[in-house]
């Protein structure tokens, strides 16, 4: 395949889509399908048929505001219909051409606006399943213009000059992890691709590798070319078998086409990827735990050093990087390094995906540029709290993260700033809290969460968080005492400070953060046995301590 | 496992090409698994017991599962497993007596934007509440 052909392909789909007059997009992602999507497409397909008009009636993933699907976007007109049932369907048929069914058309301009779509480009404009959709949208041009006109160096160069950093939590700046790769000794190197998205509450590696997997496959691609790997390995949750089977038809495309396999494009550079399957353990998104759980072990981390960029998988030097970070490298070699740095704050830059969840009218994945304020995200993009609660608190980061109070609404959204306000970017989940949420019983929860997660091999993680929740669910039930909240914060620092991998690092933030900015809610569960929010159950407590 | 080349780091598919085809794992098969990969015993229970995917315990004819995950908890998770368990009488993880109904719990499924979410045989139903979900148990119960 040479890009002369990459062109060629792209000229074709495009001629095939001129045949038509319309083009139908139906989001057929998790939310939409559970919400009748597939109904949808097969009764859109059968009223096209019958109206007589040439009509394309596509597949797509996710467009992003969730709660108003299942969603369809009509081109060229760019209309986007929400909440459409399937028996709509020779509705919207019949109004092609002529005014579009108002009732059923939805407003979400502002919504829109203040997006910017890097990672998402092509989300709600591509079949998932065709690899020519893709190529059509200049997918694998950044793969065969760099085996045609780059070195590997030039590669590395280009990342490190584009200021993306990681994008699965830490940070971590993405060009130096690959210039370190890429110098580190051996002849046998890995590139593996981070899916295990163990955060609940985000789902944007889900979405992009079901609604977009090529984009991934040449990221990869991009950067084993980069660091000098020929084989790769695409770690996905056993909980997402759409992405799985997406990544599997991908992967057979692009060897299909010459995109994977042996000598690329004529040249000497060959590259697979393999798809291993996760079990449902959050600690093996951290890179070493991933490792171990690559090798068929169980998960369980390592000390660092040595970093897997010198000795990871099986011994050998392995790039390990998040799928939306891989999801941004095709952009950044297609458009240069500059046009990302020129995006985002100081020192974040590009843009980040969040998928906005919880109390909030417009559910779903958002993709903003870095430094945008919260208060945006969450009233304009987001909609507001609904159903005239009040927002209380954004958690940011899952587990890992923390609790971000309206004051701090106005702050720009950074790894540093975020890092600041006690909590995380992680790998961006955004739930949105009112009210009704009691920062206790949260803390608690996710507490529990990495209580149950814990690999058990370190001490401080295995057993302080167990401790930590035993502190809390007293704290909750009103029979907690005022020197409880002083151990629990001494156990904070302990667990924080001693435990061996990110987990547990983490692990205290929630309530470290909860601590910070809703200490009067802890105070008033243990002094006045009661539930500002009212979800803690106390009353029961309080008689059996009566 | 021939798909994998018999390789010893295939262990996590081997198991999970199992659990997909007896819907769980029983020592036979562990046993099994661990001969043909070469992987010591220890090693492959080990595994299969580390990750929350695998179970060693038959599940029952239909299976519910609960999405615990943050944006579902918030949105009221906690109760809808309250009340299943209430209704079925049995904790989170357990099956029925009659095998009809397993309660499952799950970190997440990834439709957050519709939470709270339960799988019913794998079927994803967002914004779930309990009427609905005591409903579909009910009819569960004696199908």
């Amino acid at each position: 395949m040479t890009i002369e052909e990459l062109e060629q392909i792209a000229k074709s789909v495009k001629q095939e889509n001129q045949k038509y007059d319309y083009e139908v997009n139906v989001c057929m992602d998790l939310a939409c399908a559970s919400q009748g999507a597939g109904a949808l497409k097969d009764a859109l397909v059968k009223a096209a048929e019958a109206s007589g008009k040439t009509i394309l009636v596509r597949r797509t993933g996710c467009m992003g505001p969730c709660s108003h699907g299942p969603l369809v976007r009509i081109d060229p007109d760019d209309t986007l219909y929400h909440r459409v049932k399937a028996e709509r369907a020779e509705a919207i048929v019949g109004s092609l051409g002529a005014a579009p069914v108002s009732e059923l058309q939805c407003d979400l301009n502002e919504h829109f606006d203040k997006q910017v779509r890097v990672v998402l480009e092509n989300a709600g404009y591509i079949d998932p399943e065709k690899i020519d959709d893709y190529i059509s949208r200049d997918g694998y041009k950044g793969l065969l213009t760099v085996l045609a006109e780059m070195t590997p160096n030039g590669v590395v160069h280009r990342i490190i000059e584009s200021g993306l950093r990681g994008r699965g939590g830490g940070g971590y700046p993405t060009g130096l992890k690959w210039s370190t790769v890429a110098k580190a000794a051996g002849d046998i190197k890995y590139v593996v691709c981070n899916g295990d998205e163990g955060d609940p509450g985000a789902f944007m590696d889900r979405s992009v590798m079901e609604g977009d997997p090529h984009r991934v496959i040449e990221g990869m691609a991009i950067a084993a070319y980069a660091v000098g790997a020929s084989k790769g390995f695409i770690y996905v949750r056993a909980e997402y078998p759409v992405a799985v089977s997406r990544l599997t038809t991908a992967l057979r495309e692009a060897r299909r086409h010459g995109l994977l396999g042996n000598n690329i494009s004529n040249t000497p550079f060959s590259f697979d990827i393999e798809i291993r399957l996760g079990a449902g353990a959050f600690v093996c998104g951290e890179e070493t735990a991933l490792i171990a759980s690559i090798e068929g072990k169980r998960g369980t981390p390592k000390p660092r050093p040595p970093y897997p960029a010198s000795s990871g998988l099986w011994g050998k030097p392995t790039l390990i990087n998040n799928v939306e970070t891989y999801a941004n490298i095709a952009p950044i070699i297609r458009n240069g390094g500059k046009w990302f740095f020129n995006m985002g704050s100081e020192r974040s830059k590009g843009t980040k995906v969040f998928a906005l969840t919880g109390k909030i009218a417009n559910t779903g994945l958002v993709e903003v540029p870095m430094g945008i304020k919260l208060r945006e995200i969450i009233e304009v993009i987001g909609g507001g709290v609904p159903d005239g609660h009040t927002f209380k608190a954004v958690q940011t980061g899952g587990p890992s993260g923390g609790c971000i109070p309206t004051e701090m609404l106005d702050v720009g959204v950074s790894y540093d700033a975020l890092l600041k306000m006690g909590s995380i970017m992680g790998s961006g989940g955004m739930i949105v809290m009112d009210d009704t949420s009691c920062m206790v019983n949260v803390a608690r929860f996710f507490i529990e969460f990495c209580m149950t997660e814990s690999c058990g091999k370190c001490i401080p993680c295995r057993a302080g968080t167990a401790q930590m929740f035993t502190l809390l669910t007293r704290i909750c039930n009103g029979a907690g005492t005022m020197d409880d909240l002083a151990l629990l914060e001494d156990l904070c620092g302990t667990v924080k400070e001693t435990s061996l991998c990110g987990l547990g690092q983490t692990a205290p933030n929630p309530v470290l953060s909860t601590l910070k900015y809703f200490r009067n809610e802890y105070i008033e569960h243990i002094v006045n046995k009661r539930c500002p929010a009212g979800v803690c159950n106390i009353e029961a407590a309080v008689e059996v301590v009566a | 496992m021939r798909k994998n080349g018999f390789a010893r780091h295939a262990l996590i598919e081997t198991l999970h090409t199992v659990q997909s085809s007896f819907g769980y794992l029983d020592d036979d098969s562990i046993r099994f698994v661990a001969l043909s990969l070469r992987v010591p015993l220890s090693q492959a229970y080990g595994v299969a017991t580390f990750y929350h995917y695998f179970t060693l315990k038959p599940p029952g004819k239909h299976t519910v599962t609960v999405c615990a995950g943050t944006a579902c908890y918030i949105k009221g998770a906690d109760k809808l497993i309250a009340a299943a368990e209430k209704q079925l009488g049995l904790k989170q993880g357990q099956t029925t007596p009659d095998g009809q109904i397993s309660l499952m719990t799950a970190r997440c499924v990834g439709a957050c934007s519709r939470a709270p979410v339960v799988l019913c045989d794998g079927e994803v139903v967002g914004e779930m509440n309990d009427e609905q979900m005591l409903e579909q148990l009910e009819r569960w119960a004696v199908e």
